[in-house]
């Protein structure tokens, strides 16, 4: 194809590229505040690391492993393809057909890799080896994340076994669901806290956890509307459902609360934005305003009771990525499949009348087809992030221990991996 | 001379300053405290998980004074912390040896 640079789409993805990027300091703020004071800064190092490792993969072979030509089945893309960046003709950029070039999609598809791994992160908090971690974000960047990306961004296997195209807009199944999955994979092979359901694990700072979630809401436009590539009216559909659906999704959680225990949190509210962001990433473009305003009050509703799953089932999802980022994940790509409308308002075509592209969902006179595609990509992320997550912490059980020692964790992991403390007297 | 500590509800604690002010009371030393007593704990909610908080929030006020003076602080304080309510604290009052003022190094009553 012909390059042709699209200044005003270039700008634009520039811009949401920063966007994107902040999320991640903005979740280490989100996750900060959430766990005791003694972990603050080992909770918020856990997503500057991603950053420094995922960054530096990512322009070595992380973006070939997910955007280049199929190998070993169309499992992965081939990672000798864009080895250093150099040497790269514009014209091989995914997004040669807006006038976007290569280095400007690649910087904006490693914000998306290291805020995966980021997410990830709240299920382990309090207890996992610095070490450990750091060498878990390559590892699972590599093995789990560029995969997925593959298969469902870039053609590849994971991504094929749905009947129609499953619409993953901005990463409801590569982001969410993967890192939720993963995060349930990690809380298991932890195991519990010290005092899990007996001590009282209070937030420490909730401020912290608003400004954090204030700044991802702030990011998430560029990682929604971004994810158009390009400055047109779909991006301007995907926009405006990114400010409604977290809006709603904040009264739906606050409804709960208010109905089960009395009282509207601010740690309710923060959750209910998160929540309502997450369901939408997948569907922001694709879904009408009433799918979003539906989308994200059923997401703030359902997972503010789905963060007691874990007393339930009796693992230690400490900072809730499973409740929020897996179930709001499966709610936005699920209800794509009733909610879809690709006729109006949107001017997405990818792949849409083509055979085997993407339909309307069941309430937009679709039928059931893309219902029955949705879920099977939901299911296919969930089973194989779990699955290699597993493997892989296993591994790194068995050879460099993923727990701290029980005296570092009561005594505080910040002190003892980061040789600091970030209150005078934190406790 | 008497040491009169005061254990109350910190959002009281301007209107008790303002009180020994009134008495004639030079200084004060307050610290934050955290305790309970008959109002017991509360319960907080994060994420629909329910935690009881034992120990609550109180502020406390430690004042030096004259054996003659130690009532009248005493009542200053109750009076001025007083809500009616479960949790409003307790005053004590216990005699002191001696006490140095580290500027001058004067001692006794000189050094309130």
């Amino acid at each position: 194809m012909e390059f042709t640079l699209d200044s005003g789409n270039t700008a634009w993805m520039i811009v949401a590229t920063a966007l994107v990027l902040l999320m991640t300091p903005a979740l280490a703020f989100f996750y900060g505040g959430m766990v005791r004071a003694k972990s603050v800064l080992n909770m918020m190092m856990m997503s500057f690391i991603s950053i420094a490792t995922i960054a530096v993969v990512w322009v070595i072979y992380g973006y070939g492993l997910a955007f280049g030509p199929d190998v070993a089945g169309g499992l992965f893309g081939n990672p000798s393809d864009f080895v250093g960046m150099n040497s790269i003709p514009e014209t091989s950029s995914l997004a040669a057909s807006v006038g976007v070039p290569f280095y400007v999609m690649a910087a904006f598809q490693a914000t998306f890799a290291i805020i995966t791994v980021a997410l990830i992160s709240g299920s382990v908090a309090d207890r996992m080896k610095f070490g450990t971690w750091t060498l878990f974000t390559v590892l699972w960047v590599s093995l789990v994340y560029t995969p997925i990306a593959h298969g469902v961004w870039g053609g590849g296997l994971l991504g094929s076994f749905s009947p129609t195209m499953v619409i993953d807009f901005a990463g409801g199944t590569v982001v969410h669901i993967n890192a939720g999955a993963a995060g349930l994979a990690l809380a298991i092979l932890l195991g519990l806290r010290k005092g899990f359901g007996k001590e009282p694990f209070k937030p420490h700072n909730l401020p912290f956890v608003m400004l954090g979630a204030a700044l991802l809401w702030f990011g998430w436009f560029g990682f929604n509307a971004g994810s158009e590539f390009a400055a047109d009216a779909t991006a301007g559909r995907a926009f405006l459902n990114t400010l409604v659906a977290p809006a709603i999704a904040i009264l739906g959680w606050l409804l709960v609360e208010k109905i089960r225990d009395g009282k509207p949190t601010s740690l309710g509210a923060a959750s209910g934005i998160v929540a309502g962001l997450v369901a939408i990433t997948p569907a922001a473009a694709s879904v009408d305003t009433w799918g979003a305003l539906s989308i994200g009050f059923i997401a703030g509703v359902v997972c503010s009771l789905a963060v007691a799953l874990k007393y339930k089932f009796g693992y230690d999802d400490s900072l809730d990525v499973v409740g929020v980022h897996l179930v709001g994940g499966v709610i936005g790509t699920v209800l794509i499949g009733f909610f879809a409308n690709l006729d109006e308002g949107t001017t997405w075509a990818f792949g849409v009348g083509e055979e085997g592209g993407p339909v309307n969902g069941l309430f937009y006179g679709g039928g059931a087809e893309q219902l029955i595609s949705q879920t099977i990509g939901a299911v296919v992320a969930i089973a194989y992030s779990l699955i290699v997550t597993l493997i892989i912490g296993l591994v790194l059980k068995v050879t460099i221990g993923l727990r701290v020692s029980e005296d570092t964790e009561v005594s505080g992991i910040d002190l003892a991996s980061h040789g600091e403390t970030a209150y005078e007297e934190a406790k | 001379m008497k040491l009169v500590t005061a254990i109350i509800q910190p959002h009281r604690v301007d209107e008790v300053r303002a009180a020994l002010e009134a008495t004639g009371v030079k200084g004060v030393t307050v610290s934050e405290a955290a305790g309970y007593g008959r109002q017991k704990g509360h319960t907080e909610v994060y994420r629909g998980a329910e935690y009881t908080v034992d120990l609550v929030p109180k502020t406390r006020l430690e004042v030096l004074v004259d054996d003659a003076d130690a009532t009248a602080v005493t009542e200053a304080i109750v009076s001025a912390a007083q809500t009616g309510k479960i949790g409003d604290g307790k005053v004590w009052v216990v005699p002191v040896d001696d006490v140095a003022r580290v500027r001058t190094g004067e001692h006794g009553a000189d050094a309130l």
